[in-house]
């Protein structure tokens, strides 16, 4: 994977980062840093703060303490709706979609081409058309709305509206969690098809063992409100620290790398 | 794969234009952002009708998607006019993007023209109308097996669950319902007063106030505040179960939805409702007969014994009466909508409204009938 680009300044660069709600501490002292070009996973169990550092990262929580810079500006910049052209530069997949739900498939991919940029009707017909089909939905789905679509439809309709707007940064929220394993190989797979196409940096936040060993460039395991590690997954996979071992060396875990592995000799 | 737009570090806006009549020179920025102008530019061009035609695309210094589509959109409309079209002096990784796109022409122009025919949606209107009503009949028929149950074996209504929706739709409507009929019998005596002392027939205000809140006012006002306060949280809350798979929940426990959420909502408005009314009236005339009194010097116990004589007891009769069957309506439509609601959240909302102007509707239509039927049979 192409990982030579690491000599420039990272898109994503969290300093230091502590948040608190009332007594409860999610993160304590947080650090990571994201290149141009990679697919970077944030991992951890349950309740972790995984999600909660995603939602500080792209501006809807801010940080107790610490600096978060994105694309080169500071994060709190986007708490302002028109935070400049900040916005357009990524793009979000929320766990459960987010799409909404008052309009038709179409219409929800459409939604930052209206706002956003002075392109006439058919354009934007034809772009959100495209960007329906890149993500590999029938062409009819787009009279759709969300509620007549199935989970995975939905999901997929929801990464359309997050690189509607060719973003140079993705965000995925769990974007595999209650998918079938079939489903969820095809969604790893349409991410890197559409990272190789359009140029993305991936960020996203996952537990899904099979993603990470399939897709992911480096990975941070977050715990205790701690990073506890941080790199590929073969440097993780071999670290002795007994947190990660455990997160990485349950039977799930095993499975997923026996998978990914026997996959690499399959291929040879 | 890096970002062109990135890498370039200072940028033209979008431009193209005509160099010889046969070649289009495409320069700038041809992203989402700011492709818009070109694309105007390209749709009132002067366009050669036939020969070749030449895009020259060396001067495009970042190129994305949409500047992908605005110009593979021109190259089609170029060549269903009959011209021989070229595509030049593209970098490799824009190359790459207009391949992208004509890989997903074909899907794209499917997608577009995949819209449902009208009569194609007049058919789904007329089968969604009558699956409508047969839905409504079923659910009917539903509630009146499960009141046929609960008559056969009391012991099988959800007691608790009635006595608190009877606190929550009755007890707690009472500042309310008795504010505003106190305030409706005030109005309705003033609008009296006026033309009663140009005929010096002060003491008819007891007739009038009288007769229209317990006959009709008083009835109508509580129904219609137990539709708006009641029907439309019925309609919300078993629409949010039904949302959150709670229903299906107590399906797979073999319990009937219908005899745990509608039945003892249904009884505890049928009790409450009257008793609202009646407490409606009482506050209706009491507002009445204060104005009588203020303004047309009609004293509270000439007011009383006129009211004796009056205003017939049928008339509170009719008026209590009609109270139970607004409650049924109230409470079936208030529970179908909540049933009727299916996938999504923005649903709750919409057939929360329903309930209201529906029950509210059909309350008005009931009345409308009685006042006839009464009418008929001279009482």
């Amino acid at each position: 994977m192409s990982l030579a680009v690491h000599t420039e300044t990272p898109i994503i660069d969290v300093r230091h980062v502590s948040t608190r709600f009332g007594p409860a501490v999610v993160h304590q002292d947080v650090s990571l840093t994201v290149m141009r070009g990679e697919v970077f996973a944030i991992a951890g169990g349950n309740g972790c703060g995984k999600s909660t550092l995603l939602r500080e990262i792209i501006g809807l929580l801010t940080p107790t303490a610490g600096r978060i810079s994105l694309l080169g500006a500071d994060s709190r910049a986007l708490r302002d709706t028109d935070g400049g052209s900040l916005h357009r530069r990524f793009g979000v997949m929320f766990q459960h979609g987010a799409l909404f739900s008052s309009m038709t498939l179409a219409e929800n991919v459409a939604v930052p081409l209206r706002e956003h940029t002075s392109l006439s009707a058919g354009i934007i017909r034809d772009i959100v058309a495209l960007k329906i089909a890149l993500v590999g939905l029938p062409p009819d789905s787009g009279a759709k709305f969300p509620r007549e679509l199935s989970g995975g439809m939905r999901r997929r309709a929801a990464l359309a509206r997050a690189i509607v707007m060719d973003p140079e940064l993705l965000f995925l929220d769990e974007p595999t969690a209650g998918l079938d394993p079939m489903i969820a190989a095809a969604f790893d797979d349409l991410v890197l098809d559409l990272k190789r196409l359009l140029g993305l940096t991936v960020v996203m936040v996952t537990h899904d063992l099979d993603s990470l060993w399939r897709i992911a460039d480096r990975v941070a395991v977050l715990g205790d409100g701690h990073v506890l590690g941080m790199g590929t997954m073969e440097q993780l996979a071999a670290s002795e620290d007994p947190a990660i071992r455990n997160y990485f060396h349950g039977p799930r875990g095993r499975a997923a790398q026996m998978n990914h592995c026997g996959g690499e000799l399959h291929r040879d | 794969m890096n970002r062109p737009h990135t890498t370039e570090p200072r940028e033209q806006s979008a431009a193209v234009t005509f160099v010889d009549g046969r070649t289009l020179r495409c320069r700038g920025a041809w992203t989402i952002s700011d492709v818009g102008p070109v694309e105007r530019a390209l749709r009132v061009m002067d366009w050669p009708a036939g020969g070749a035609l030449r895009f020259e695309g060396s001067g495009i210094q970042a190129f994305d998607t949409g500047g992908a589509v605005v110009l593979s959109r021109a190259v089609m409309d170029a060549r269903r006019r009959g011209c021989d079209v070229t595509v030049e002096g593209l970098r490799s990784e824009h190359v790459q993007l207009m391949n992208l796109v004509s890989a997903h022409w074909d899907a794209m122009m499917a997608h577009v023209a995949a819209r449902p025919k009208t009569r194609a949606r007049l058919q789904s209107t007329i089968s969604d109308l009558v699956s409508r009503f047969l839905r409504g009949v079923e659910f009917i028929g539903e509630s009146a097996m499960a009141l046929l149950r609960v008559c056969s074996s009391p012991a099988r209504l959800r007691w608790r669950s009635a006595l608190n929706s009877l606190r929550l739709d009755g007890v707690n409507a009472l500042p309310i319902t008795g504010l505003l009929t106190f305030l409706i019998g005030v109005v309705i005596a003033y609008q009296g007063a006026e033309q009663l002392r140009k005929f010096g027939t002060n003491i008819f205000i007891v007739d009038l106030v009288g007769i229209s809140l317990l006959r009709e006012i008083a009835p109508l006002i509580a129904a219609i505040l137990i539709a708006g306060r009641s029907g439309s949280s019925y309609a919300a809350h078993i629409g949010t179960m039904k949302v959150t798979e709670e229903l299906d929940a107590l399906r797979t426990f073999g319990l009937s939805p219908t005899e745990l959420l509608v039945l003892p909502r249904m009884l505890a408005l049928v009790v409450a409702l009257p008793l609202l009314t009646v407490y409606a009236d009482v506050l209706g005339v009491f507002g009445g007969m204060l104005i009588a009194a203020n303004q047309l010097n009609v004293s509270f116990t000439a007011f009383l014994s006129r009211f004796e004589e009056a205003v017939a007891l049928r008339h509170f009769l009719i008026g209590v009466g009609k109270a139970p069957c607004f409650a049924v309506i109230i409470a079936l439509v208030g529970c179908y909508q909540g049933f009727q609601i299916r996938g999504g959240v923005d649903d709750v909302g919409r057939h929360t409204t329903m309930s209201v102007v529906q029950s509210i509707f059909l309350v008005i239509i009931f009345d409308a009938l009685c006042s006839i039927m009464l009418n008929w049979w001279n009482l």
